[in-house]
Order: structure tokens, then sequence, then C-alpha cells
């Protein structure tokens, strides 16, 4: 979409007015500094995603729309979580980091800050690998998509 | 290098330079430099209103009477939050309007100045689009991008939402002979393939049905589509958008279908085999429970500019994205060039059963009747206008009436609030419709209740001496919620009663115009044709109506179009 103050409030009012969920949205400048892409996750019928990618289409400042569940495609979402790490649980928590492809990017004596980028089950999978009760916060972006092989969103 | 203008003379120059003769506004303090420009030109006419609600009903009716885009100026705050009921009506309707508001200054947006609102954010959902302009190297583009947008694709209100200090700032005018936008390319020709497989499809009908809605009327498609149904002999019925679209007066016509539609428009649409859908949506008011809809099996050709518009209730079978006109110009090429023919003896049975529903005189009423009933006075007004006139209504019960009983032989003579179904719409609707078409005759069908939501807009019908004939149907009720609480609140008269009324002869003097106040049946013809006659006087004529009529035939809500409550 045209990365034009207002934007992202039109795609967003338009999910509230009609109803549609959005599990996620992830969106930032691309290349083109004229341009932004937006990840969004939503739920719904085959129906009712037919019609999300229409409305959206209708927003003036959508430039294309694409379901990348129409190809094969790949998902990934950051997340950074810091949990409660002391005596024991310090090294069970570093090995399970490094079984998820983590990297711990703060260190206190009482906890540690992990970043792990994957899959939106892998970083479920994660939390739920480690005691939650020693989650002490979780920020995620929400899923970001490209396409698989030469598919490419061209506009 | 040119003379560099302000940004309230380019405001000024780019109306100008779109052929804009007309708007109609409220002056305010974020848009008196706006107002200073106006003041020293002659070629942009504006009209003062009384609320900003008439303003931008009144572009609205000019709009739809004349498929000009229509113009109105507002303040900021206040100004603009009154506006906001007008621009949702012509959002649900797709009328193309440009809508310019007052802000105040760049530098006190965000810290809740004085008649400051966020418009952009109030009116985002119900405008097709909206611009703050922020730069005035900006300005002239943004106009003509709102022009362009409007009238374009699917129609709708754009607004541009214009600071006080970017008024009075200063640049180089240049207004572009077009825009390019990549995010917006509005499809017109339709998908060859798709046309021709229509075309097969309507070939292979037994039963068939033409179902056409505003899209006809917004697309100027009204002689195509008249042609395609006398080519083919096919039934056609209209929605209440649609009325005009196919002349009214023709045996083709089943009249409107819907809520309200007559008895032979909805069983046809119930049990015809294949149904042509012209820009028209399957909203609730036409097919009421899509499950019920379903009961019947018909194959559906869709055709409509918004592919939004596509399988969002009901799912079709061969959708055709693109302007009526153009797809419906080419269908009817396609048509004569297929070897299938007709089966004419089906459709002759077809228009038998048709013509059985049609038997059942879905819309009689009590003519003997010695209180004045208002479907009576909306008939002879037909007769008495020979059905030439502009009519526009308010909502309710009077709508209904209006919309059954004057039949529409013409396009953009029926102006009514059929999305959004707003009350105080139909007069200053009409003022719209009579500015520009300042010969034609125009009434507004209104009742006691809608009236009084612009009543106001009396003192503009003075000052620009419209001459408006109002048709107020006057039942002492809300009709149409008086009729709902007598069929399905145990006749629990909540509130709909309109007690207090003004003497509205009276009143219609107080403004400086003619009042007529009509109580028998044998006084409406005279009244009507006094009213006519006086060519160049509001007259507001005030029918004492029967309270308890009701509209027939209905389907109920959540029931389906072959389950009519019929008089």
């Amino acid at each position: 979409m045209e990365n034009e103050a207002g934007a992202l409030s039109r795609v967003a009012g338009l999910f509230s007015a009609r109803g549609y969920n959005i599990e996620s949205l992830s969106v930032a400048p691309t290349e083109d500094p004229t341009l932004s892409r937006m990840t969004l996750v939503t739920i719904g019928s085959d129906e009712v995603v037919e019609q999300v990618t229409k409305q959206l289409n209708k927003l003036i400042e959508v430039v294309k729309v694409i379901d990348l569940n129409d190809g094969n495609h790949i998902e990934r979402e950051l997340m950074l979580v810091k949990v409660r790490a002391i005596d024991s649980d310090r090294e069970e928590i570093m090995r399970l980091t490094e079984i998820f492809r983590g990297l711990i990017i703060d260190v206190t004596d009482k906890s540690y800050t992990i970043e792990l980028t994957g899959t939106s089950e892998k970083l479920d999978a994660f939390l739920d690998a480690i005691k939650r009760s020693a989650v002490l916060e979780t920020v995620r972006t929400g899923a970001s998509g490209i396409g698989r092989g030469e598919w490419i969103l061209k506009v | 290098m040119s003379v560099e203008l302000t940004g309230a003379e380019i405001t000024i120059r780019c109306l100008q330079e779109e052929g804009v003769q007309c708007i109609f506004g409220y002056p305010g303090g974020a848009v008196l430099f706006i107002y200073d420009e106006l003041f020293k030109q002659d070629k942009v006419r504006h009209i003062l209103v009384r609320h900003e609600q008439a303003a931008l009903h009144a572009a609205d009716g000019y709009a739809r009477s004349s498929n000009k885009v229509g113009v109105a100026l507002v303040t900021s705050g206040p100004g603009l939050t009154n506006a906001v009921t007008g621009i949702a009506t012509a959002y649900m309707d797709s009328i193309p309007l440009v809508i310019i508001s007052g802000q105040v200054p760049t530098n006190a947006i965000g810290l809740d100045a004085f008649q400051e609102v966020d418009t952009v954010g109030i009116t985002r959902p119900c405008v097709k689009h909206n611009f703050l302009v922020k730069d005035i190297k900006d300005l002239a583009e943004t106009i003509k991008k709102a022009f362009y947008i409007a009238s374009t694709g699917r129609p709708g209100p754009v607004l541009v939402d214009i600071p006080k200090d970017i008024t009075q700032q200063k640049t180089q005018f240049i207004y572009p002979d077009k825009v390019v936008m990549r995010s917006y390319n509005p499809v017109v020709k339709g998908h060859a393939r798709q046309i021709k497989k229509a075309a097969e499809l309507i070939l292979s009908a037994k039963r068939p049905m033409i179902y056409a809605g505003g899209g006809v009327i917004l697309s100027d498609a009204a002689g195509q589509l008249t042609e395609l149904t006398q080519m083919l002999g096919f039934p056609c019925t209209t929605t209440l958008m649609g009325l005009g679209g196919y002349p009214a007066t023709d045996r083709q016509s089943l009249g409107m279908l819907g809520m309200h539609g007559t008895y032979e428009a909805n069983m046809a649409m119930q049990y015809c085999d294949v149904l042509v859908a012209v820009g028209a949506r399957f909203d609730d008011r036409v097919i009421g429970n899509p499950k019920h809809f379903y009961n019947e099996n018909r194959k559906i050709i869709h055709i409509d500019i918004d592919p939004s518009s596509i399988s969002k209730r009901v799912k079709v079978d061969v959708p055709i994205v693109g302007d009526v006109l153009d797809v419906l110009e080419d269908l009817i090429k396609v048509l004569k060039t297929e070897k299938e023919k007709i089966d004419q003896n089906a459709l002759k049975e077809w228009w038998n059963q048709i013509e059985l529903w049609r038997e059942r005189d879905c819309l009689k009423f009590d003519r003997d009747s010695k209180i004045i009933k208002p479907q009576m006075v909306i008939e002879r007004l037909f007769h008495i206008t020979k059905g030439d006139a502009f009519i526009t209504s308010d909502v309710g019960q009077h709508q209904m009436w209006a919309a059954q009983f004057y039949k529409f032989d013409k396009p953009r003579r029926w102006i009514n609030s059929g999305g959004l179904g707003t009350m105080g719409f139909g007069m200053p609707a009409a003022m719209g419709v009579q500015l520009a078409n300042p010969k034609g005759k125009v009434a507004c069908i209104t009742g006691e209740a809608s009236i009084q939501m612009c009543i106001q807009e009396l003192s503009t019908c003075k000052q620009y001496k419209l001459p408006l004939k109002i048709v107020n149907l006057n039942n002492r009720y809300m009709g149409m919620v008086r009729q709902w609480q007598e069929f399905f609140h145990g006749n629990r008269y909540a509130e709909s009663y309109m007690d207090a009324l003004p003497d509205f002869v009276k009143l219609a003097e107080s403004y400086g115009h003619v009042g007529l106040k009509i109580e028998k049946p044998e006084d409406v013809d005279d009244a009507l044709k006094e009213a006519f006659k006086l060519k160049d006087r509001l007259v507001f004529m005030d029918f004492v109506t029967d309270q308890t009529e009701n509209v027939f035939p209905m389907v109920p809500g959540g029931k389906g179009l072959s389950e009519m409550i019929l008089v």
C-alpha cells in the first residue's frame, strides 16, 4: 500500500467495521519508500476471505492484495521473550534456546531476554517448552510472509 | 513564472476548472478565506443552506438528477459533524460528491483547538476516500484526485479537509489534466469470455428474470437495459434505487421488488431459472432471507462495477465486473450474433404464470374511502404531472408508496435515500434537483415526521425562489414505525405518534410560501393542480391521510421473498 499517513487506519477500520478478525498485522516501508508492505493474518471461511480481499482492494491506498495461501509461502515471526532465569533454570533455558535456534540477547543475574524467529507455531511451541511461570514478558511482531521460489509480489 | 495564488483561490479555481456551477454550503471560521474568494467571482454559485446536513443532501440531489459531481463546502468541527449524515447517505447510495471541509490551522491540529474534530477519522468509514491537505503544493492535485475518484468506478463521496493556514499560503496554480494513481484503476470493460457465458445462459433460460438496480441509473445505462429487455422479451424488475432504469409503464416491467415490492416481481424473482442482476447487490431489503432464496434453483449472472458486491450475500454463477453500460452494450452485441434462440414456448408459459401473479393486484387499496388514502394522492400526482416530474422522498411509508405508485419511465427522476434511509433527505435533495433542473417540475413526497427533520430549509427555498411542491402525507404517525409496531410489537405504539404538530399551512406561510391543507379525497386533484399552476412558488400541501393505512405487500424481516403479507 501507499506509504501514507492514515493508510494503516483505513485497513484497521475496515476490519472492525465489517467484523473481520485481525489475528496479527505487521507493516513497514519497503525498499521503495513510497510503498509499505503489510502482512495480515486473518481467520475466516473462503467466502469471508474473498470478501476481505475484495474490500481491501477497494481501499484507494491499497496497491495490491495477494492471498499467500494461494501458493507456497514462507512465514516468519519475531518474538522477544524475557524469562526468569535463576539457579538450574539458567542452563535449561539456554539449552532450549539453542534447540529452538534462538539467541539470548540480554542477561541479568535473574533473567534472560531471548530473541526467537520462526513460524508463529514454533514461537508458541517454545513458550510451551519453557515453564509458563518463568515467562515474564513477551513481545511478538506478528507474521511476515513471502511467496516461495520465484513467485513475487510485483506492483 | 505564473502568479502565485492562495490556497483559497486555488480551491475556487479548481472548482471552476471542473466546471462546477453550483455548490452548497455554510460558512464558518475555518473556511472564511475560501468564502472570501467565492465572493470575488461569479462562475461558481453558492447556495446557502440552513444546516450542513441539507448542504450534503442538496449536493446529493443535484448529483443524482444531473449526473454531475455534487459539491458541498462546510466548516470545521460542527460544520463537518452536521454534514456526516449527508455524507453517509451519499456513500450508501454511491453518489459522486466532493466535500470540502475547513480544518483548524496545521499547527493547531491535535491540540483540541476551537471547532477541531478529526475529520478524516470521523468520515473514514462513510466516504469513498478522504484527504487532509498538509502542503499547499498538493492542494490542486488533491482536488483533482477527489473529483476523479468520486466520479469513476463505483461512485461515492470524497472529502478534502483543508486547514485554514493552507488556504492563506501561496503557490503556483497548476491544475493537472488528469491524474494517474497506481492504486486506483477502476475496471470499465467486462471480461469477454464471461459475457459470452452470460449470453449462452440467457438464451438457455426457460423462466428468465432481469433484476436491475441503482447501478443502471449511475452508469446511465437505462437505454441499454431497455434495449436488452425488449430484445429478449424478458420480465424486468427494478430495486428501489433502480426505479426509472426500465420504463415502469411498460408491460414487461414487474415494478419494484423486495420488502415492499410487487407480488409478481417477488414471485418471479424467487421462481425464475436464470436471473440477470444488473447493477444491483442482493441486499437484505431486496431478497429477504438468503437461505430461503436458495430454496429454489436458479443460475445467476451478476453485472457490477464493484467486485465486492459480487457473491457478498448471494453466490453467483457468472460474475461480470465492469461498468453496467459497457457490459450491457457488449452483451447485446454478443446476443445478436448467437445462433441459439430463446425457447419462446417456455417464455410464453412463464409470462402466463407472471400474468396470474399480476392478477393478484397486490397494490389495490380502497378507492371509495371517505378519508384520503396516501396511495391515491401519489397516483393523482403521477397523472397530473404526466409522470414527468422529479420526485424526491423522505423515508418511511410515503417513500414506499411513492416507489409503488409513481411510475417512473425515465432515469434520474426518482431521488431517495435508499441505503441509509435518511429522514430529512427529501426537501434539501429537492432543492438540489431544482437547481440542477431549473425548468423541471420537482415534488417532494414526505410525511409529517420526516419533513420536520430539515424543515428549516423552507427558508433556503425562499431565498433562492425554488418552487418545490411538497406533498406531505400527514397521518400523524411515523407511519412505518407504527406499521411495524402493529405487525410485530402487539399494537404498542411506543413514541411513534406525532404529537404537537405545527400548522403546516401557517408554517409554510411564515416562510413566505403557499400552504394548503387538504382533508377530503375530492379535493386532492384541485390542490395538486393549483400547486403546479403556481409555477414560481413553493407550495406545501398538507394532506390529512388515513392513519391506519399500511404498506403492502410486505416481506417481514428474516422471511423469504415468496412469504409476503398481502392486503
